[in-house]
């Protein structure tokens, strides 16, 4: 491996691989059970930060960045000035194995621009996959991007030697891809992402019978959109979500503020703010949805279309919805629990806990750690001292948001001032 | 009756032998001190424990019953975090666990499970701190070293899963604080103590002592960590809270180059 010209060629294709924000390594199950290197049956570590706060656990770089197609919001598009650069699949595979032995990382997430063809494209993927598992002896975490329109057969074996794959829809409805990437079209995407379902519920199966089936995919799909590119709207975006999640089993939609990269017209001019307020509430959503038991029509209907920059979705939603308010602690299920604001999930496991041993006033509810300066207006506990004035949401929106000193508070000013 | 210092030699036995200790006896006002750390009370006598692995084992088979094995894990943590007075933290809290029919492991509404808790999640946090944070540098001797100086002392928490990770390369990780390390040797995994010689810096990687190669991977991982950035969207204030300074001088991508 000459040095410097590996060196040129990863700035130039980790520079190229940033604006993918997946970084999950968990889920995997993956044991070292061949004495080799590496495990992935952890949770996932972050082996370092970037300083933009992001989580750095794998090796995120494009295999090359020529591209045959002109995706209007991607830095690697065809008609974009920059300089391209290929790794050859040994190289990947070195830098893999030497990064994760520092302990630097937990695993490679190899995309790349489409050279050629699909096929051809993804053919190399799964090349330096398979040569790390069947010559390296590797069972770190390995995550391949699909390319869209890649063949069936090339996708089996994509799941054989990958623990994730995924493919970016990247824009949430069609119309703006069909205004954005002309040369891409919905099935294509579609395509490879039905075949890995489908292979995963078969292996499911077959594992049920003969133990012994080799893994596929043990981490599953994921998808990612851009916010904020093409016009949409959070209800649009969220239901393009759910759909995602519900039909194709994804594990997760990561959703990215789209950071201005192109003089195009069709796009954010550079220099825009990147939605980074709206992203954190659409991750919000996504959680809302997935571990608390939310329908997505609940937060977001033709009524609903845009998620709140002020308050987060869940105090949102309880704002809406005083009806359901206040909560007794002390009786309450689990589902209604979670839909305290200021509840998290963790919260809601120790007080579930905790109340077996006494009723829980405000003294036991700080220590767990409830933020009762938002949670404090919708419930109630073994105490005489709760809220009873009748208060309206926007008398209680207006007290919290006086007490409450948001991390986003900066970030939410200047981003409010854009909407006059 | 007079108040008593139980003094034991530092080693989690040592500290169940005294736990032992106050039950044989019955002892009521008592207090357990790590002999390397002892805090002298004006009107208490001390008694040296001796470390017994027996009675030891009794104990925390007891406390394993009393308690769900997260609930036991917890108090192992704890003691780990090395705090000034933690041991009559866990003293009471065990026996309080002994007192109770049901497993209070969860009732954290009583100080002292309340206080151990936190305290443990300290040190859980500095173990995965320590997973993620260890950076190896292939030594001339091809051995894969990395040394820190964590906040608690994590290395008997941190063993079992780097043995698992790196099975195939040797490694060295070494706590400069606390002068003692872990060695895999493609088999298993000792406690070692080293002698450095005296010109070595550990935050520096010098070749008198560390390969060529190594040289060029730190290098990359530098780059790569700088050209996975993106500037528009910096926030070095989340930054320091996910990675501390006082880790920085470890870390092969935050050196300067
Ligand atoms: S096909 Fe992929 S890499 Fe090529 S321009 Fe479109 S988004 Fe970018």
């Amino acid at each position: 491996m000459s040095f410097q010209r590996t060196q040129e060629k990863l700035k130039i294709l980790a520079d190229a691989a940033k604006y993918d924000v997946s970084c999950s390594s968990s889920g995997s199950k993956r044991a070292n059970t061949n004495k080799g290197l590496g495990d992935a049956t952890g949770m996932g570590i972050c082996h370092s930060y970037t300083e933009d706060g992001r989580c750095v656990s794998l090796l995120k770089i494009l295999l090359t960045n020529h591209c045959i197609f002109d995706c209007a919001y991607c830095v690697t598009r065809k008609s974009n000035d920059v300089k391209r650069a290929a790794f050859k699949v040994q190289e990947v595979v070195d830098l893999t194995i030497n990064f994760y032995r520092r302990n630097y990382i937990e695993g490679l997430f190899l995309s790349s621009g489409i050279f050629k063809s699909a096929d051809y494209t993804m053919e190399r993927l799964v090349a330096v996959a398979k040569k790390l598992r069947l010559e390296e002896n590797f069972n770190g975490y390995i995550h391949l991007k699909s390319i869209p329109g890649a063949s069936d057969e090339l996708m089996r074996e994509a799941g054989l030697y990958a623990d994730r794959l995924s493919v970016n829809i990247e824009i949430p409805t069609e119309a703006g891809l069909k205004k954005l990437a002309p040369d891409k079209k919905r099935e294509d995407f579609i395509k490879p992402m039905v075949k890995v379902k489908n292979e995963i519920i078969q292996y499911n199966a077959e594992k049920k019978i003969i133990k012994s089936t080799p893994k596929f995919a043990p981490a599953g799909q994921s998808t990612q959109m851009i916010i904020g590119a093409s016009g949409e709207n959070d209800f649009q975006i969220m239901q393009t979500s759910n759909h995602f999640y519900k039909s194709y089993n994804l594990k997760r939609v990561y959703y990215s503020g789209y950071v201005p990269i192109s003089y195009d017209n069709r796009l954010p001019q550079i220099g825009s703010a990147v939605p980074m307020l709206r992203e954190n509430r659409l991750y919000q959503t996504d959680w809302l949805m997935r571990f608390y038991g939310f329908d997505v029509s609940e937060i977001l209907n033709e009524q609903h279309q845009n998620l709140d920059l002020d308050v987060d979705p869940k105090l949102s939603w309880a704002l809406r919805n005083l009806h359901e308010f206040p909560v007794d602690v002390n009786t309450a299920d689990q589902r209604m629990l979670a839909r305290i604001p200021g509840l998290g999930m963790k919260s809601v496991f120790k007080i579930i806990n905790a109340r077996r041993f006494r009723k829980l006033n405000w003294e036991h509810l700080k220590k767990i750690g409830v933020a009762l300066n938002r949670a404090q207006y919708f419930m109630v506990c073994d105490s005489n001292q709760f809220e009873k004035r009748d208060l309206t949401s926007e008398k209680i929106k207006g007290l919290i948001l006086q007490n409450s000193t948001s991390k986003y508070q900066k970030m939410l000013s200047n981003q409010l001032s854009l909407f006059g | 009756m007079q108040a008593k210092n139980l003094i034991y030699d530092g080693t989690f036995d040592g500290f169940l032998s005294a736990v032992f200790y106050v039950f044989e006896h019955k002892l009521k006002m008592v207090s357990i001190q790590n002999k390397f750390s002892v805090q002298q009370g004006l009107f208490s006598e001390n008694e040296s424990i001796l470390t017994d692995e027996v009675k030891a084992n009794r104990v925390w088979k007891g406390i394993k019953s009393k308690l769900s094995s997260h609930g036991s894990y917890q108090l192992y943590y704890a003691f780990l975090s090395e705090a000034i007075g933690v041991e009559d933290l866990l003293l009471d809290y065990i026996q309080y666990a002994f007192s109770q029919q049901k497993k209070v492991d969860k009732d954290y509404s009583h100080p002292s499970i309340l206080k151990i808790a936190q305290i443990a999640k300290s040190v859980g946090r500095e173990k995965h701190r320590m997973e993620a944070f260890v950076r190896f540098r292939l030594t001339n001797d091809d051995i894969y070293f990395a040394s820190i100086e964590p906040d608690f002392n994590v290395l008997p928490l941190i063993e079992k899963h780097f043995k698992r990770r790196y099975a195939d390369q040797k490694w060295v990780i070494y706590d400069i604080k606390r002068g003692y390390g872990l060695f895999y040797d493609l088999e298993t995994v000792e406690l070692i103590n080293m002698d450095f010689p005296e010109n070595f810096n550990f935050t520096k990687t010098d070749d008198a002592f560390f390969a060529t190669q190594e040289f060029e991977f730190q290098k990359l991982w530098q780059d790569y960590f700088k050209a996975t950035n993106i500037a528009s969207r910096k926030n070095m204030k989340l930054h320091i809270r996910h990675v501390p300074k006082r880790y920085w001088k470890y870390l092969s991508e935050k050196q300067p180059n």
